[in-house]
């Protein structure tokens, strides 16, 4: 594994390499393995190391970025060549500041990033082997065997790394481990599906999975057909999450100044039900992911959501100046870097991505156990999938169920049913959320992996169903 | 480049290896974007390196490095074998690959200007150009523009003797005016949304789009849009302009025949499919002008699908899809051929990169166009009623690909076999079979587009693969119109 003696050393080689006014290093990468399983059988298995070089060069308001892979002496020189060339016939960009100095990066970092130090890595993760991951594929399989199913999914681990350097003396770097399991349990006429990550391979269960996975197939079989319309569902966390990571992209400065975002004439509004309170936290215990930004700040703490209305929003350093100068400044809450930039340039911006839920006041959460109990009629859901944006505004996606989706009736669940298509409103759903659990980290297919409760909602709108 | 795959093969060996690939890679691309006058993106990019599959035990294992020097590769080749050692542990099938005879080759992509020898000021001059363009138009509130390119130089060798030599060039470009009112945002992208047109050529294609041409009218619409009537909800005729027809053959045809769907590989990510090996020259997959192929071949375009051979050395090849409406063939590769009784892989095992296991991939899936002369005004003039709809807004479809919805930028209202007015936030859905049994008309030759698909992502971990889609506007009888908006007022 490249260690921050190595990436700085490569980055002082870049240095002496430039021409530019500033310089700035990023660097990524590390070793990642995956192990992949369908028809109870091990069918695609693969492992890689790799580092991404990126280099950023600044000639006063104008920039451009070369990246490479490789950092042998030819190599680093030709992707600073690559990144001065590109970046000297640019348009001048009035809004691109200097790049931020370790005392700018020291002074913007607030009580609300502590130390900036997370510990995400994990020795027992680093070192899992294939034959480790095999074993814990060939448990996974044991179960569907058990069960007369056929079991597909992943068993991945990966240790990476990830530093900011900049020739104003920025210079930071983290280091993590993540383990991945992610089953399906394959029956003749239904699926159920479950999945994990941890930068602790100890705090995931790959059997218990396995079984929670192999249980919702089997119930699920012989799905019957239920006509759309609104129904009460109640979400598990990964389904909140597929489908709630669709309006983070919008909570950025840039988004605000470009009106693309929902957010727009909206914020400190009531936008949402009072039981939302949705925090920002690359620091939460159950959060992983780099604690600073594509320039080296700090993420910061950020209470996004209070009580269903929009009170924060994240910005990088540029659009923090560019919303102080706009006429929107007054009504948008409070203005200042947050941490929370892309690497520059960037077509979007900046995007809160450690999203943590508020747990519920004591005594008001429910497990899903207990929101099937008062449901009289509703629709489980475990998981949705191919989730887009039909309306931007309005913040209406479609998307589908899948892998586990029952009817509930009179506190149970009945039987699996046909798969919905549902048309939903974010703002909608969040306003009818009448239960939550206590939020947990989960992970899906169709957003970034957080901190988030299961749901029961009301009037959740679905529109068509499909054949199985 | 023979050396270092020699080192890599001949490791394998020693370690066990009953069969070896390696793809050595030199990558570079450039990717540039404005937004509201700004740079919003600008980058250059090089990535070298090799990934070595191999077979050990019976087993897959894969491996990739950056690092080309003798240990570097080496020992990746160990590691391969080993992983593969590993998959044997776990089998309820044996591995087996049908037989391809080796193949020694040199292929580079028809390219007429080499993107990267054009003045980059040129390219942000042009981008620049439509980003003002765009804003001109009173309530644009955001323009984007952006330009790509890649320049992909592979080279692959097989235990078996293949010494395979291919460069691919790929250009693209596309802009979208964006208009924020009241409580709408509405947008109209040229050439195609989502970046744009992309095909395997060089800078000729940026020349051929006549980006600037076509910017004010676009940016108009996206403003007219919102005076525009809301689409109708109901079953109405729809014709398709050929880049929503493009997203929808990739969406409905391309994924559910890929035969590793179809048999289960991609269960717990993508998805399976409903084309079960029973339905292979029985299922009337479409009406009897529905015509299909996934072809790679040169001869089918300069695509994002096409080249000479796949990543484990299969030649590229013409499958027929859909033959008069019934379903005829698969997207296979060398270990799944054999479900369907095949002797020989249908050439679709495609790699992101160099880091990445080539998977069963779309080609070119095309659909091919009508015989008869027919241009979109004339298929207008012969709808009675229905409604067009043009460029991809939203799309979502199934885990096995039976029910689609689809949303596009602007609908136009057809009366009497004349278009009328503008419509906004139009939509369908459908059941992909009912659906391509409901086509009763396609345009010809003249009215046919190779599209270009950069985004398709698929495998874990992740790759995004270029695909090419072939088509010509269509028209659909008795689609469901509207769904997507049901249920919000």
């Amino acid at each position: 594994m490249l260690d921050r003696d190595q990436a700085n050393d490569i980055f002082d080689k870049l240095r002496r390499l430039s021409e530019a006014d500033e310089i700035e290093l990023l660097i990524s990468g590390g070793r990642s393995a995956l192990t992949r399983f369908a028809n109870n059988t091990i069918h695609q298995n693969v492992a890689e190391e790799a580092y991404h070089i990126s280099v950023r060069s600044a000639f006063g308001n104008r920039t451009a970025r070369a990246s490479t892979n490789k950092h042998d002496d030819d190599s680093l020189r030709r992707v600073v060549q690559s990144s001065e060339a590109l970046a000297r016939v640019q348009h001048p960009d009035p809004d691109l500041l200097p790049m931020p100095t370790k005392e700018e990066v020291a002074a913007a970092a607030s009580a609300d990033c502590g130390d900036g130090a997370v510990n995400r890595y994990f020795e027992a993760t680093a070192r899992l082997t294939p034959q480790d991951r095999a074993q814990g594929v060939a448990a996974m399989v044991d179960v569907a065997k058990k069960h007369n199913l056929a079991a597909a999914g992943i068993f991945s681990s990966a240790e990476i790394v990830e530093g900011i350097f900049n020739s104003k003396g920025v210079n930071a770097w983290y280091e993590q481990t993540l383990a991945e399991v992610s089953v399906s349990m394959i029956g003749s006429s239904s699926s159920g599906w479950q999945k994990a990550n941890s930068p602790d391979r100890a705090r995931l269960d790959p059997v218990r999975m396995a079984e929670v996975a192999a249980i919702k197939a089997i119930e699920s079989k012989d799905p019957r057909d239920l006509p759309p319309g609104k129904y009460t569902v109640i979400l598990e966390p990964a389904a909140v999450l597929d489908i709630v990571g669709f309006m983070f992209w919008d909570f950025g400065g840039s988004a605000l100044l470009e009106q693309r975002s929902f957010l727009n004439d909206r914020i400190a509004t009531q936008l949402f039900g009072e039981n939302i309170t949705i925090w920002d936290d690359a620091y939460h215990p159950l959060q992983a992911g780099v604690p600073f930004d594509g320039e080296g700040m700090r993420r910061q703490r950020l209470k996004l959501i209070e009580n269903g209305v929009v009170r924060a929003i994240a910005y990088s350093r540029c659009s923090a100046k560019r919303m102080q100068a706009s006429e929107m400044a007054a009504k948008v809450g409070p203005v200042r870097p947050t941490g929370h930039g892309f690497a520059l340039p960037s077509e979007i911006g900046e995007a809160p991505l450690n999203i943590v839920f508020a747990s519920p006041p004591e005594g008001e959460s429910r497990t899903v156990e207990q929101m099937i109990a008062s449901t009289e009629r509703g629709i489980l859901v475990t998981r949705l999938w191919y989730i887009r944006e039909v309306d931007p505004y309005e913040k209406i996606l479609t998307g589908m169920t899948r892998d586990g989706t029952f009817l509930v009736e009179n506190g149970e669940v009945v039987c699996g049913i046909r798969n919905f298509r549902f048309n939903e409103s974010l703002l909608q759903m969040l306003q009818n959320v009448e239960v939550m659990g206590v939020p947990i980290r989960s992970c899906g297919e169709e957003s970034f992996d957080m901190v988030v409760p299961s749901m029961k909602v009301r009037e959740f709108n679905f529109t068509e169903t499909t054949k199985f | 480049m023979k050396d270092i795959a020699s080192r890599a093969l001949e490791t394998a060996k020693l370690r066990g290896a009953s069969h070896a690939e390696t793809r050595i890679v030199d990558e570079r691309s450039r990717s540039l974007a404005t937004k509201n006058g700004r740079i919003a993106g600008a980058s250059d990019s090089e990535s070298t390196g090799i990934g070595i599959r191999v077979i050990a035990n019976g087993g897959f294992g894969f491996a990739a490095t950056d690092d080309l020097s003798r240990e570097g590769v080496e020992g990746c080749a160990a590691r391969a074998v080993e992983i593969a050692r590993a998959s044997s542990s776990v089998k309820a099938q044996e591995l087996y690959l049908v037989p391809e005879p080796a193949a020694k080759a040199d292929w580079v992509s028809p390219c007429k200007i080499d993107p990267f020898s054009i003045a980059i000021e040129q390219n942000l001059d042009l981008l620049f150009a439509i980003d003002a363009a765009l804003l001109a138009v009173k309530g644009v509130t955001l323009a984007e523009a952006n330009m790509n390119f890649r320049r992909y130089e592979q080279w692959f060798y097989s235990s078996e003797g293949s010494e395979i030599h291919q460069t691919t060039v790929t250009s693209g470009a596309g802009y979208a005016a964006y208009s924020f009112q009241g409580t709408e945002i509405q947008k109209r992208s040229y050439p195609n949304s989502y970046g744009g047109q992309f095909q395997g050529r060089g800078y000729e294609l940026i020349e051929e789009l006549r980006l600037l041409e076509h910017a004010g009218e676009i940016a108009e619409q996206a403003v007219a849009l919102h005076a525009a009537a809301q689409c109708p909800e109901g079953k109405f005729n729809i014709i398709l302009d050929s880049s929503q027809l493009a997203l929808q053959i990739h969406e409905s045809i391309g994924h559910p025949i890929e035969l590793d769907r179809v048999l289960g590989m991609e269960a717990n990510f993508a998805g399976t499919s409903f084309l079960t090996l029973d339905k292979l020259r029985t299922l009337k997959y479409g009406s009897e002008i529905v015509n299909v192929v996934a072809d790679a071949t040169p001869a089918h375009g300069p695509g994002l699908g096409t080249f000479a051979y796949d990543d484990e050395g299969v030649a590229a090849q013409c499958t027929p899809i859909i033959t008069n409406g019934l379903f005829t063939g698969y997207l296979t590769s060398r270990d799944t051929a054999a479900a369907i009784g095949a002797t020989r892989s249908g050439g679709c095992l495609r790699a992101e990169n160099w880091n990445r296991l080539p998977i069963v991939r779309m080609t070119n899936v095309s659909i091919l166009p009508g015989e008869s002369p027919l241009t979109l005004e004339q298929l207008i003039a012969s709808t009675e009623r229905g409604i067009l709809m043009e460029t991809n807004r939203s799309w979502s479809i199934d885990d096995k690909r039976y029910n689609f919805q689809f949303g596009c930028e602007v609908g136009w209202e057809i009366k009497g076999g004349k278009r009328g007015r503008m419509l906004k936030n139009p939509s369908y859905s459908g059941i992909t079979t009912e659906f391509w049994n409901s086509m009763d008309t396609i345009c010809s030759r003249d009215e046919w587009t190779l599209w270009g698909t950069p985004n398709c992502g698929k495998g874990q971990p992740q790759q995004v693969m270029g695909t090419g889609h072939g088509a010509a506007p269509a028209r659909f009888r008795n689609v469901m119109v509207g769904t997507a908006y049901k249920g919000s007022e």
